[in-house]
């Protein structure tokens, strides 16, 4: 639709300034860059797994990682925490309910993603790819979500099932 | 206090609904209509005034002019309310005082913020990039410089936090000012480049649906927008009023999604990225996702629904004597413009037709005003708002009904749920006290 609304708009546009216009008359200020030159800030991850880096992880490894860089707000073991627990899955009974990851977050890709993005909160985006799978591993295995000895990379982590995927309504689906 | 006088007036005034409006065609210069409703002016039964004076600073230099002005020092009051005045690791809200203030415009000093994580960065705009990626023909980053020579396009319109007037999910009204309950709404005039030139300019893949945008804060914050919005009326914002973004606001460049929920609007702009999928980001899934009482949960909500609210009188002041008032508020809707807006002045039992300041813009702050009378007696006020669209505000049963309350009072500082769009009301007391009441 857009596609054919820029061609109605320039084929207008050279009606108005004569047949030598330019098809897209915009200024055209943009550098092109390469993606290979974005990837440093490519961060996103999409739920199926696009963006996922190469690299893994385990509970075990996850669980110093957290130890290291996680407790101090999130808890010891991943519960209680000022900012948070990040294991554990409180009924939802009620319209103010605690989101948590095991009793609300819809899709795996979104751990990573945060976690990598935005934690630890103070210093961001400096655990490495192995880090964040051993994280996540970790996370899912205390919440019973994966096996204690499962790996999370590529391949697998996109494929863990959310309690709470299909909980979801979309508000208004004619905006999409 | 005259009231005797004040009620003889009364019986030729235009008076259109119940405990005192008056027909907003006072508004429009008609005295004869205005002295009517008003009775016996204040002036007649009043005090004699004291005499004249000069006061000192008739008789003395005043001070230098500023670079950069601010408000009057006896102004004070007109000021955000800080949630995180400490920068202590967690979110900062910084709220809007709309009862001190009367226009549309809200000031940039005054524009409400939202810090999810870590505050403002300190941004140099001459080494800050746009890029636009993903399923596109060509890659391209833009610098503040390029995106400033291209053709400008400029409008007025709100941005509302979408957890604005949480607090009103409260079962019982808190006694908390418009400002506390919400202050997370402003709207101003932006400028900037309008998205779908610099999408077309890069070649849009005809399968990409959605855009990521992600800024440049410390949490990279990232919102999923289908990409029938960013080819409608995004915008990439470079000007709040006539200046650069505040710090606040997103400078150097935001998103701007009119009628959008105000965190998709992301601040610090760096990188949209097409994609056939939405990102299910962290706020998106998660923070932005409203639970209902059936225990499911609403995603990709966007809209920020028809609403208005009175900032005059309002909770927290104080009528000082009965007579002539004008109760004055604002009215918005992400769908459009606003078609009308109604007040009540006896909770609901009868609404007279509010007048509105013009120009009414689409999803843009509309201030409404309505004539009242307030004879001294207990008065709850109310305005309910009608878009263009057709939507109504709803009444406050009929939003419980849909999206429930919660349990126990919440913290005023809280989000319990969002996309609150219900009726605000406020009591006067005998004394002429205002409060926050359900009605």
């Amino acid at each position: 639709m857009s596609m054919r609304r820029s061609a109605l708009r320039a084929v207008s546009l050279a009606l108005v300034l004569g047949a030598g216009a330019a098809l897209a008359e915009t200024p055209n200020l943009g550098r092109p860059i390469s993606e290979a030159d974005i990837a440093a800030w490519d961060i996103s991850i999409l739920p199926n797994g696009q963006g996922l880096p190469a690299g893994g992880g385990t509970a075990a490894q996850g669980k110093t990682v957290y130890a290291e860089q996680c407790a101090a707000c999130h808890g010891e073991n991943g519960r209680g925490g000022i900012l948070g627990s990040v294991v554990g899955s409180p009924p939802i009974d009620r319209i103010d309910a605690v989101k948590t990851i095991a009793n609300f977050w819809g899709y795996p890709t979104t751990v990573f993603d945060f976690i990598r993005r935005a934690m630890p909160a103070t210093q961001p985006r400096t655990l490495s790819p192995d880090q964040v799978y051993a994280l996540v591993a970790y996370i899912f295995a205390e919440n019973k979500l994966i096996g204690e000895a499962d790996v999370m990379n590529a391949e697998t982590l996109p494929k863990v099932k959310m309690p709470n995927r299909d909980n979801f309504i979309i508000r208004f689906p004619d905006r999409i | 206090m005259g009231s005797k006088r004040s009620r003889h007036g009364l019986e030729n005034a235009p008076i259109v609904a119940g405990n005192g409006l008056i027909d907003r065609r006072a508004l429009l210069g008609r005295g004869v209509l205005l002295a009517g409703a008003l009775g016996t002016s204040g002036a007649l039964t009043g005090a004699a005034a004291e005499p004249l004076t000069d006061a000192p600073w008739s008789l003395e230099q005043g001070a230098v002019l500023p670079t950069y002005q601010v408000a009057s020092r006896f102004e004070k009051p007109v000021a955000r309310t800080l949630s995180n005045p400490k920068n202590e690791p967690r979110t900062s809200h910084a709220r809007t005082p709309h009862h001190l203030l009367a226009g549309t415009i809200t000031p940039n000093g005054l524009h409400f913020t939202i810090c999810h994580q870590g505050g403002t960065p300190d941004i140099d705009p001459d080494k800050h990039r746009l890029v636009i990626h993903g399923m596109v023909k060509q890659p391209l980053v833009f610098t503040l410089d390029t995106l400033a020579r291209y053709p400008m396009t400029t409008r007025i319109t709100f941005l509302e936090c979408g957890g604005n007037s949480a607090p009103m999910f409260s079962p019982v009204p808190l006694q908390e000012s418009v400002q506390a309950l919400h202050g997370l709404a402003s709207c101003a005039e932006w400028t900037g480049v309008k998205l779908s030139t610099l999408l077309e300019e890069a070649g849009v893949d005809p399968a990409a649906k959605w855009l990521i945008a992600e800024g440049a804060d410390v949490s990279g914050l990232s919102r999923s927008t289908p990409l029938k919005k960013a080819m409608d009326d995004a915008m990439v914002a470079l000007y709040q009023n006539g200046e650069r973004l505040m710090p606040g606001n997103g400078y150097p460049m935001r998103l701007l999604l009119p009628g959008y929920e105000g965190n998709m609007n992301v601040k610090y702009l760096r990188r949209i990225k097409l994609t056939d999928q939405p990102q299910m980001s962290y706020y998106e899934t998660r923070t932005y996702s409203q639970l209902l009482p059936s225990g499911k949960a609403y995603r990709f909500y966007f809209l920020q629904e028809v609403k208005s609210f009175i900032t005059n009188p309002s909770h927290g002041m104080a009528l000082k004597e009965p007579g002539y008032y004008e109760i004055s508020g604002i009215a918005y809707s992400g769908a459009g413009r606003i078609a009308k807006v109604m007040v009540s002045a006896d909770g609901g039992a009868s609404w007279a037709e509010a007048a509105l300041q013009t120009p009414v813009l689409p999803k843009a702050f509309t201030r409404f005003r309505m004539p009242w009378r307030w004879d001294g007696g207990p008065a709850t006020l109310q305005s309910r708002a009608w878009d263009e669209s057709g939507a109504v505000q709803p009444t406050r049963a009929e939003f419980v009904a849909l999206r429930g309350e919660t349990k126990t009072p919440p913290n005023v500082l809280g989000f319990p749920n969002q996309h609150y769009n219900s009726i605000t009301s406020w009591g006067v007391g005998p004394k002429g006290e205002v409060k926050h009441v359900y009605a």
